[in-house]
């Protein structure tokens, strides 16, 4: 089975190709779509250029804001919860279907209280990740083992000190599995309300490219996020894996 | 009664959490929640409402049934073949991961302004979770259960309705329930931007009159209904998979 990766590669490489022919050609006209290859000579004008470099740090920090909030709040929130059985139980239908909620359509809500800023933006990615992380966190504090918890208690750890040294360690993996949502999330949040209204951003910078059938900022923007997502998840996807394979779980 | 009682705890804590939150912020930025539930049933009894209503339902409705569809038969496909997962499931996990909203503007581009857009959107929110766990449900399913249906002579078809279905049944269902949230939440998205009709439309519209009413009744409408559709979903599942 060495050779399906190489055959992924192929197979995207195929498409690709297919889509660079049909753009040259003529079968699919250029308002509709660029040429591969035409967007990445336009990404690598935009990002030498720097004229975008605002947005797009504008976009990471507060993606990266979100994230580092939505992991540790949601930590925290674990814990707490996992010890408090009655809370859980009142809580578990809110985990259970919060992600059924169209969690943007609280957008403009937030705009109307906090004003057209970052912090709405930050709230929706924070609220969009904070729920997967903790979800995942209970689910890895549910499996640590009876004999790990005694032997906390014979050491006589504080519940501090058996959340940091015992409980999360073990559950790990499991946080990190929320953790990768968390990424994606921070992402889809800040760049999907920055798309809906916002003054600045990638997602603002799509949605007025679009507008003024701009697409030779419009596509390579998009390819840059794609990368960065995918690339954010495949290096997560890398060190969960070792993770893993140390402790004999592949 | 027992199960009643979380979601009850919940709800009851919710409706006070918004009330105490519309004494410190104000009428300026929030209504009570009486106030939105008399709004909400005031702008229902209202005919102007109902094309927007109808054209979201339409659309949700188109998407999740092409999402459902395109996904189960994407995940059979792949879960019985092995080839075929091993080079495209790592493909559809990395689209999982992608912010979608950015490729909408492609679809606009692509389908026109209005309802196939939208509907391409819901779909294409949806169909992966469905796919991914169709893929593991087939997979998972007990090899003894397959080697009967051989030696019962049976033929494709008669292992996919007869065999795979029905025992991948459970956690299919848990994908739909996956796909039926994210379809709802990529429909909604996809009328906020570059749309005249529709609840995303009415919700944006407000935005740009400042009105609050209009915000906090579809926002409460849009999640009712989501949470209540999916809470049915969720106990429908727990049912299937004791």
């Amino acid at each position: 089975m060495k050779w399906v990766p190489l055959l992924r590669v192929a197979l995207i490489l195929a498409l690709v190709g297919l889509l660079e022919v049909l753009c040259r050609t003529g079968g699919i006209d250029n308002f509709t779509m660029q040429a591969p290859s035409k967007i990445l000579v336009d990404l690598g004008q935009m990002l030498s250029s720097g004229k975008l470099n605002a947005s797009i740090a504008k976009t990471m920090s507060n993606a990266s804001i979100a994230f580092v909030l939505a992991v540790s709040v949601g930590i925290v929130v674990a814990v707490l919860i996992h010890t408090k059985p009655t809370l859980r139980e009142a809580l578990d239908p809110l985990f259970a279907t919060y992600y059924a909620i169209p969690v943007l359509a609280f957008y403009p809500m937030f705009i109307i209280i906090f004003g057209l800023g970052n912090v709405p933006k930050i709230l929706i990615a924070f609220m969009l990740g904070v729920v997967a992380v903790i979800v995942n966190t209970l689910n890895g504090l549910d499996r640590v083992p009876r004999v790990l918890i005694k032997s906390a208690r014979i050491a006589r750890l504080s519940p501090t000190q058996t959340a940091l040294k015992i409980t999360l360690p073990f559950a790990a993996p499991f946080i990190l599995t929320g953790v990768k949502f968390a990424i994606a999330y921070s992402l889809i949040g800040i760049i999907g309300s920055e798309f809906i209204m916002s003054t600045d951003g990638m997602g603002f910078e799509i949605a007025f490219a679009y507008n003024n059938f701009d697409n030779a900022t419009m596509y390579p923007l998009i390819l840059l996020v794609v990368l960065v997502s995918i690339s954010a998840n495949m290096l997560l996807g890398m060190w969960e894996r070792k993770i893993l394979s140390r402790r004999g779980l592949l | 009664m027992r199960s009643l009682r979380g979601p009850l705890m919940l709800t009851t804590s919710i409706f006070v959490l918004w009330q105490a939150a519309f004494w410190m912020v104000g009428d300026m930025a929030l209504r009570s929640p009486l106030s939105t539930l008399l709004y909400s049933s005031d702008l229902l009894s209202r005919e102007s409402f109902y094309p927007h209503l109808i054209e979201t339902c339409t659309a949700f409705g188109a998407a999740i049934t092409i999402a459902v569809a395109s996904g189960l038969a994407i995940g059979l496909l792949l879960g019985l073949s092995q080839l075929a997962r091993g080079v495209l499931e790592p493909m559809l996990v990395a689209m999982y991961s992608i912010p979608k909203v950015t490729l909408y503007p492609i679809l606009l581009l692509a389908f026109g302004l209005g309802m196939p857009a939208k509907i391409a959107f819901g779909a294409i929110h949806g169909f992966i979770p469905i796919a991914l766990f169709t893929i593991n449900a087939v997979r998972n399913i007990r090899p003894i259960l397959l080697k009967t249906g051989r030696m019962l002579k049976m033929n494709k078809m008669q292992m996919v309705w007869r065999i795979i279905m029905p025992a991948a049944l459970p956690e299919i269902f848990t994908g739909l329930r996956v796909g039926f949230s994210l379809t709802m939440i990529g429909t909604v998205l996809g009328e906020m931007f570059a749309s005249q009709r529709g609840l995303g439309y009415m919700l944006m519209n407000a935005i740009g009159l400042h009105n609050v009413d209009v915000i906090m009744s579809i926002t409460l409408m849009l999640v009712a209904f989501a949470a209540s559709v999916s809470s049915l979903l969720l106990a429908i599942d727990r049912r299937m998979h004791r």
